[in-house]
């Protein structure tokens, strides 16, 4: 259970971890300037188990990793969005930081929220509304059940995850 | 046999079997590309492997995001990537040569139906060559280092045929701008942007690169342009024989009757030059809207806009001009080909004495990080391809995208100007 840090449609990844400050490989480091400059509170008041709610296409814009890095590590349970930029999903999915599909309209700033994970819902429980989660494909959930693709290689012989 | 787009067609002879848009596969990959950025966290990443190979011989590691080191966590970081090339055996090195995407082309990494990832967004810009090449992040390099492979899925296409010739003190700049606003910032989302028709065919090489550059823009995972006469002219002296990887050179075009999720066309002649306002690029007007407010900085450079071509466009319209007082103009050649070129043409001369600020190869200050980063309430007009809220320094400046020719026409006045009228 956490609160929901409200963000917009199509929230670039400079916006999420700003490139100026992007000059380290930790991620308790990047965590600190994180939504820096369009939230400066967040980085300050995230807490363990919260979560990011988006609209659209989250995470466009630059490859760079610190994106899912800086949010993982100020301790985001997942990011919940109708639909992310594709660089930006590959790299969540690599690092081990969950996302959950779903639409996302009607969720405040501030609400509590659960992920109930058996039945593959969000409950916003402030509001008192479920939200269907849409399935990823197996082998991306195979790579995050493992914690990350990293995580997988090691104990998986080296073996990349069967795609069918 | 099925009709193939270029994504189906390239997918297809890397796995020896027809795929199709839609489905997800395992492919072994050609090159894998990163630069001073983003391989320190690959290198983070690798080293977490417990058993891992090497794949040195598809390895390319480019130094241009922050060369030379600004600070001495650039340095650091530099140190570290040097150290394990080192010790990985890696030969495709390159500092200070270039940015990453110019050098895949000048250097004839890229080929005609190769698959390419690269941890930078605009690894795009190769699909120029009829190759299928996408961004990544680190780790998805440091698991094709270790693997040779990436997974992919072949995706959907959208088809731009674009006709007409651009108009005088127009470029591929204003008419790619033009596509984003119509295709919009997410509009190509997880598909492939194949672009073709008649201008493109006429379009020169730094031209294409140019248009396929800015797919990601649009939320696209690759932009491709099918691989003629044109590729294979400009590839041929800058293929080295036997190189790893050399597919031979061939032509490579999407069947006729290939399925296409939408066709989008663009008339060219009808174009005039291009703004996108901040902080995205979701908003693109013609000049003259925008026309007369005031800069302080104006960027040409970077993997959009930094070629040959482009500076030869600024100098044409700088020319026994100067620039305005109290205005600083950046221009930071792609590559050190191109900075040569510049040199010898006297190009280099008439920005130089125009007063531009002239930079060594490499990003420039796209970035954010040095030779051009904007103070609060500054305003600057970039050739650049990202014009996102704090890109160039603070999040309270504002930037500005445009091509070359409205770049050197601002230049000039110090305001936002329409190069037809200076």
């Amino acid at each position: 259970m956490g609160r929901a840090w409200l963000f917009g449609s199509n929230v670039n990844t400079d916006v999420i971890t700003p490139g100026r400050y992007n000059l380290t490989t930790d991620p308790a480091e990047m965590a600190r300037f994180c939504f820096c400059e369009v939230r400066p509170e967040f980085p300050k008041q995230v807490k363990p188990g919260d979560f990011i709610v988006a609209g659209e296409h989250f995470g466009s814009g630059s490859s760079r990793e610190s994106a899912p890095l800086a949010i993982q590590a100020c301790g985001i349970c997942a990011v919940i969005a109708p639909s992310f930029a594709r660089i930006f999903y590959r790299n969540a999915i690599n690092v081990g930081l969950a996302l959950c599909l779903t639409p996302t309209q009607g969720i405040q700033d501030g609400d509590e929220l659960e992920w109930n994970k058996e039945r593959g819902l969000i409950v916003n429980l402030t509001q008192g509304i479920e939200f269907p989660i849409e399935k990823l494909p197996d082998f991306v959930l195979a790579i995050r059940r493992a914690g990350g693709i990293i995580a997988y290689l090691n104990q998986h012989g080296s073996r990349l995850p069967e795609i069918k | 046999m099925r009709a193939q787009t270029l994504s189906e067609k390239i997918f297809s002879r890397k796995l020896g079997q027809q795929v199709r848009a839609g489905q997800t596969v395992l492919a072994e990959v050609d090159w894998i590309l990163s630069h001073d950025t983003t391989t320190p966290l690959a290198i983070q990443s690798y080293e977490k492997l417990k058993q891992a190979d090497f794949h040195a011989e598809k390895v390319i590691l480019v130094f241009d995001h922050i060369v030379p080191a600004p600070h001495p966590q650039g340095a650091a970081l530099h140190r570290r990537i040097f150290k394990f090339a080192q010790e990985q055996g890696i030969s495709h090195l390159h500092y200070g040569e270039g940015i990453c995407h110019q050098l895949l082309a000048e250097l004839g990494y890229v080929t005609p139906g190769a698959l390419i990832i690269g941890a930078d967004s605009h690894t795009c810009t190769a699909g120029a060559f009829g190759a299928f090449a996408t961004g990544m992040g680190s780790t998805d390099i440091a698991v094709a280092w270790a693997t040779g492979q990436s997974w992919f899925r072949v995706p959907e296409t959208i088809r731009v045929e674009v006709r007409g010739a651009l108009p005088a003190y127009l470029g591929p700049k204003d008419l790619i701008l033009q596509i984003v606003k119509q295709v919009g910032t997410t509009g190509a989302a997880y598909r492939a942007l194949e672009f073709g028709g008649p201008t493109i065919d006429a379009f020169d090489m730094p031209q294409r690169m140019t248009l396929c550059n800015l797919a990601i823009e649009m939320g696209g995972k690759a932009g491709l342009i099918a691989a003629d006469r044109a590729t294979l002219d400009y590839l041929r002296p800058r293929v080295s024989a036997g190189m790893y990887g050399q597919t031979p050179l061939q032509s490579l075009y999407p069947d006729p009757g290939a399925h296409y999720e939408q066709v989008l066309g663009v008339d060219a002649t009808a174009l005039v030059p291009q703004v996108a306002l901040p902080h995205g690029l979701e908003e693109t007007v013609d000049v003259d809207q925008v026309a007369g407010l005031k800069l302080d900085q104006v960027f040409i450079g970077t993997c959009t806009n930094g070629r040959f071509e482009d500076f030869q466009m600024a100098a044409q319209i700088l020319a026994s001009h100067t620039v305005a007082p109290n205005l600083r103009l950046i221009c930071t050649p792609a590559s050190r080909e191109v900075y040569l070129q510049m040199i010898k043409s006297g190009v280099a001369e008439t920005l130089l004495r125009a007063g531009a600020l002239l930079t060594n190869p490499g990003c420039g200050p796209c970035l954010g990080r040095h030779q051009g980063v904007l103070a609060e309430g500054e305003r600057c007009l970039s050739t650049m391809n990202r014009n996102f809220r704090g890109r160039m320094g603070s999040p309270q400046a504002e930037i500005y995208l445009a091509g070359p020719a409205v770049a050197a026409a601002s230049a000039i006045k110090g305001v936002i100007s329409d190069p037809r009228e200076v």
